[in-house]
Parts: structure tokens; C-alpha cells; sequence
């Protein structure tokens, strides 16, 4: 298992062969989804893991970082946007739509970077980084609701206000069948896990890396891991910039996936998602965030049939309770129990 | 010329009584707690929930505004003692929980009593002068919004709750071996802070539409205000509210609401870029 090495370290759960077979099972199982499920759960299956980047970006801020962002759909919302802007004004041709892809991370990656400057470099104590960053998103969605006019517009693409803007292409492989091969249904499912499944294992090594320790160090005590000569600012902008690319990673899928983006997904509901699934998840680790992510948006969407609203105090219950009852989060919680009852049964058999 | 000069203090009197109002709740928890109330706006609204629904039912609106506020301030002693108090030694994990507040109170409305309430009207009427058209009630206001900081003033500084208050904060332990209950200066506190939001509902429910989700017309305000206000709050509250209120109206006067709203939010980075413990901290530090 040597060359898995790279991959586990202290700052991940479950390293060993047990583990890493149920991952491969679980990977080879959702990649065999569309042959065994209808594809109307296909298409469910990539809404919910569209939003893990921003929830597996919200782990290494708040989680490994310990810098509390509150604003992650800010950098969801512009990146969305961009999207519609740049994909809109140049069309699919010619695999053009991936111009808009990385133009779209790029940007939202600086606007991270800036934020994160003016916060870091600023001296901004941890509790008022939220509230920045909770202002900026909810300022973003008041700028984006009244941008109704036809004055607002960028190019040919209209921002149409608080309906949102819709109608952008969606994600197109140039060459590989005629006229480009477009992301969408099966296609994009298959793109949307291949994308997570490399985050997921990326992120792994990087929060294992000589990096991730450091980070885990500021978390722990900033005061020290300045006086052992790590620059804590750079070591905050660069996560900060990472969880927000990787928020940005979900705002351009989720616009491909539904082909629209509306002002909401900035608003403050939107804003305590990420926060309530990577809490429940128990944010200090990325595997148990990524599962209750997807959990959570399933639990979610089953409930939502008979009202959003429903659902969102559920959410709001869960958030609740696992702050005060289970703050090393629901996951592992839950793992504990089985294991303790798979411990019991064992002790009654003998 | 005189018009726009009347214009131009009618709207920043009106921005700073917002400023104030919409602050003042959520600077007394965080001033004296250190705890970041995300729950502040559902505060807001349950102030203003309160207020419509006795003045509809014939409750003269003074003595609705006054239940709206004693009915956030006793919500808030019960979140106090329910949630808050177990997460003292856990600072983030007590703003998270607010969150989650938060959130069950404005879906748990849309749930309960559905997407908007039938207003008040504005009451007093308004007046002429200088050809522009003023409300009454707006001008009063700003007045309240000094009122209830003269009275903050006098509760922090002159009375014996007050002292005690400013004693918890200091030093918990110290004046824990003197004998102040510092879990019921907390409870109080964060009471007092609830019921100050729900007044701010109740005040501005008068104009405005009520609807669950109203809290967040005020959260961004009232943040801003915070953090440019700084570590000494009750002290930065009145000064942080003058220069963003002058921004404010200046930058909406010549470029419209949302330009003035965005230079808030610049005037933020800008201050804590320069000024990172806000303009009460760069006041002590010259006292010092």
C-alpha cells in the first residue's frame, strides 16, 4: 500500500486497506450509476456532487485552517456569473465553453485572493472574517437582484436581475464526436465525478502535505506557528484563495448543470448550506464532509417535496444539535455507534 | 441649492437612525459578550411579527412596539439559557449556533404564518419643505436611535448592572470572586441585546413590508456598523454610524441606493485595512 502513502497522514481518517477498498467500491459503483439507476437519479446524483467542491473547500478553510468564511457563495455566485457572462458572449464553438470555465475560476480564485488580502494583511481578527465575509456575499446578492434593466448587461449577456440569468451553453468537449461532445445528462454526471474524485484525492495529499500541517498549525495556535517562522498570512491567503476556487468550481457546474444562476444562491440561506453540511460532517476532516454533503442534499431533496421550507429547518435542527452535542460531526459519530454495536455483538457471540 | 442641502441631511439623518437601530442589538451581545448574534435579524423580525400583529389586534402601536421588544427580549433570555450558555468556552461554535437559529426562525415563519403580513401604516403623516416632501416619522427616528444610545450610556455607566456588566467583561474571574453572577449579567445581556433588535423591528415595521425573511435587509447594516465601530462597540457605534451614514447618503444622492450600499462595504475593507480594531480602537489607542 506504499503507494497509496502519499494519500493518508494525520490530518485524514481511514488509511488502511479496508478503507481504501470501500472507496474504490464506492467510486466504481457511482461510475456504474447510469447503467443501474434511471437517469433522472443520475442527474440527482451530479447535483449533489457538484456541491461537494464548495463544502470540501469550506473543510480546509474553516476545518483545517480555522478561518471562519461564512461568505463561501460569494465566490459560488461570481464564478456562476462569469460563467453565463463568458460563455454567453463567446458561444459553444471549438470547445470555447472551457475559455469560460477557467476564466470563470480565475477570476473568482483573484477576487479570494483580494478579499483574503485586505482580511489577512489587514490584521482582521478570526470573528470579524465572518461577518466580512457574510456582508460581501449578501451585498453581491442586493447588487445582483436589482440588476433588472436592460442597462445591465455585459456584452450580449444579460444579468436579468433577481430571475437570474439562464440560457448559457453548457460545458463542451471540442473533437470528440461531431461538433463537440456536450456535457450534459450522462456526460456530465461522468465529468462532475471524475472532477470530485480528483479534488478528493488531491485535497488528501495536499492537507497531508507539509502545507496541510502547517495550516493545521495556524488552526491550532497562530501565535506559535508565527514564531516558528511561517509567514501565518500567505499560509491563510492560500487556503483562503483554495476554498474559494473550489467554491467556484461548484458555482460553474451548478450553472452548466441547470443552465441558470439567480441572486438567491448568494443569499443568506444559501450562505449557512455549505456551513451546515460541513459541520455536520465534522469540518476538520474532508472524507466525512464529503459524505455528509452528499447526504445531506439527498436528506434535503427528499424532504423538499413537500415544501423547501421543510427542509431548511430540518438543516437548521441538525446544525443545531450537532454544535451541541457532536461537534467532531454526525459522521463519525456515526461510525463510532456502529462500531461500538459491532463491538457488543461480537463480545455477546463469544 | 437649499433643497439639496435639506435633501442631503434628511437622508443622512435617515441612514444614521438605520445605522444606529439596526446595530445596536447586535453590538450590546457582541460588546458584551464577544458573541456574534447571526440570529440578529430574526430578532429583528420577531420584534416586527409582534408589533403588526397587536396593533392589528387593537393594541395602541406604541404599546405594540413596546410588546415586540419584550417578546424578542424574553426569546432571547430563553436562547440564552437554552444554547448560548453551553457554548461560552466554544466562541465559533456559539456564532455557528446563532446560524442555526437563524435559519429555523425565518423558514419556520414562512411555515407558520406564510409569506407576508398585511402591513401598518405609517403614522404622523408627513410635511412640506423646500418644494422636497418629508416623513414625520422618519425625523423621529434619528431621535430615537440617540435616545436609546443616551440610554445605553446611562445603563452601562451609572447603574449597578452596568458596572456589573462592565466588571464581566473585563475580567470573568475577577468578578466572579467578587460576587457578580456573571451568568445572569450574560442572560440579561444577551436579553437586553434581543430585546433592543426587536424594538428596531418594531420601530421600522411601520415601514416596511413584514415578511420572514425582513432580517436580512437589516444584517448587513448592522455588521458593517460593528466592525467599523470596533472592539469598544457601545463606544464606536455613534461615531462608525456618522461617517458610513455620510458615505452613505453622499454616494446615494449622486449615484442611487445600491452605489451607496457598495461604498459601504468598500469603506469596510478600507477600515480594516487601516484601522483593523475599527474607529473605537484607533480612539483608545490615543487615549492610551
Amino acid at each position: 500500500m506504499s503507494w497509496l502513502s502519499g494519500f493518508n497522514g494525520p490530518q485524514t481518517l481511514g488509511s488502511g486497506l479496508g478503507f481504501w477498498s470501500s472507496f474504490a467500491a464506492a467510486v466504481v459503483l457511482l461510475a456504474a450509476a447510469p447503467w443501474l439507476v434511471e437517469s433522472y437519479l443520475v442527474n440527482n446524483l451530479a447535483y449533489f456532487l457538484l456541491w461537494t467542491f464548495m463544502a470540501l473547500g469550506l473543510s480546509v478553510i474553516w476545518g483545517h485552517a480555522g478561518i471562519l468564511s461564512f461568505g463561501q457563495t460569494a465566490f459560488f455566485g461570481l464564478a456562476g456569473y462569469s460563467y453565463g457572462v463568458i460563455s454567453i458572449n463567446l458561444g459553444d464553438a471549438n470547445g470555447l465553453t472551457w475559455v469560460a470555465f477557467s476564466g470563470a475560476l480565475l477570476l473568482t480564485a483573484l477576487f479570494a485572493a483580494l478579499v483574503a488580502y485586505f482580511m489577512f494583511y489587514g490584521g482582521v481578527g478570526n470573528v470579524f472574517v465572518g461577518i466580512v465575509t457574510l456582508s460581501i456575499t449578501l451585498v453581491m446578492e442586493t447588487f445582483m437582484a436589482q440588476t433588472a434593466g436592460p442597462e445591465w448587461a455585459i456584452g450580449s449577456a444579460r444579468l436579468n436581475g433577481f430571475n437570474g440569468m439562464s440560457n448559457m451553453p453548457p460545458l463542451t468537449m471540442p473533437g470528440i464526436v461531431e461538433g463537440g461532445l456536450v456535457l450534459e445528462g450522462n456526460a456530465l454526471y461522468w465529468f462532475v465525478l471524475a472532477l470530485a474524485v480528483s479534488v478528493y484525492l488531491g485535497l488528501r495529499r495536499l492537507v497531508n502535505s507539509r502545507f496541510g500541517n502547517v495550516l493545521v498549525a495556524i488552526r491550532e495556535n497562530p501565535d506559535r506557528a508565527e514564531m516558528l517562522g511561517y509567514d501565518v498570512r500567505l499560509y491563510q491567503l492560500a487556503a483562503f484563495t483554495l476554498g474559494g476556487a473550489l467554491a467556484g468550481v461548484s458555482g460553474v457546474l451548478y450553472t452548466t448543470w441547470g443552465s441558470y444562476i439567480t441572486p438567491s444562491s448568494m443569499g443568506l440561506t444559501a450562505a449557512a448550506l455549505p456551513i451546515i453540511w460541513t459541520a455536520a460532517g465534522g469540518r476538520k476532516d474532508i472524507t466525512t464532509t464529503f459524505v455528509a454533503t452528499v447526504f445531506l442534499l439527498w436528506l434535503s431533496q427528499t424532504l423538499a417535496v413537500k415544501g423547501a421550507q421543510y427542509a431548511l429547518v430540518l438543516m437548521g435542527v441538525i446544525l443545531l444539535l450537532v454544535v451541541l452535542l457532536a461537534p467532531d460531526g454526525l459522521v463519525l459519530l456515526a461510525s463510532r455507534a456502529l462500531a461500538r454495536t459491532a463491538a457488543e455483538l461480537r463480545r455477546r457471540r463469544t | 441649492m437649499l433643497a439639496t442641502g435639506i435633501g442631503f441631511a434628511y437622508q443622512f439623518a435617515d441612514s444614521f437612525a438605520f445605522l444606529i437601530l439596526s446595530s445596536i442589538g447586535l453590538a450590546v451581545i457582541f460588546g458584551m459578550m464577544g458573541v456574534i448574534n447571526l440570529a440578529h435579524g430574526e430578532f429583528i423580525m420577531c420584534g416586527a411579527y409582534v408589533t403588526v400583529l397587536s396593533a392589528r389586534a387593537g393594541l395602541p402601536l406604541p404599546l405594540a412596539m413596546v410588546l415586540g421588544a419584550a417578546v424578542a427580549g424574553a426569546i432571547g433570555i430563553l436562547i440564552e439559557f437554552l444554547v448560548i450558555r453551553r457554548l461560552y468556552s466554544r466562541l465559533f461554535d456559539s456564532i455557528v449556533a446563532t446560524w442555526a437559529i437563524s435559519v429555523i426562525a425565518t423558514q419556520g415563519m414562512l411555515i407558520v404564518v406564510g409569506p407576508s403580513l398585511e402591513g401598518l401604516k405609517t403614522p404622523f403623516g408627513s410635511f412640506e419643505l423646500a418644494g422636497l416632501t418629508f416623513s414625520w416619522y422618519r425625523i423621529l427616528l434619528p431621535v430615537v436611535a440617540l435616545a436609546i444610545l443616551a440610554s445605553l450610556y446611562l445603563l452601562f455607566v451609572k447603574t449597578p448592572f452596568g458596572v456589573r456588566a462592565r466588571a464581566t467583561i473585563q475580567k470573568p474571574e475577577m468578578a466572579r470572586a467578587l460576587g457578580v453572577n456573571t451568568d445572569r449579567v450574560y442572560s440579561l445581556t444577551f436579553g437586553l441585546g434581543a430585546a433592543l433588535a426587536g424594538l428596531t423591528g418594531a420601530l421600522y415595521a411601520p415601514t416596511m413590508t413584514t415578511v420572514p425573511t425582513m432580517g436580512s435587509a437589516f444584517i448587513v447594516q448592522a455588521f458593517v456598523t460593528v466592525v467599523v465601530g470596533g472592539t469598544d462597540v457601545l463606544l464606536g457605534a455613534a461615531p462608525a454610524a456618522t461617517v458610513l451614514a455620510f458615505i452613505q447618503s453622499l454616494l446615494t444622492a449622486s449615484n442611487g441606493q445600491l452605489i451607496g450600499q457598495v461604498g459601504l462595504l468598500l469603506t469596510v475593507i478600507v477600515v480594516v485595512r487601516l484601522m483593523p480594531k475599527g474607529i473605537s480602537g484607533w480612539m483608545l489607542k490615543g487615549s492610551e
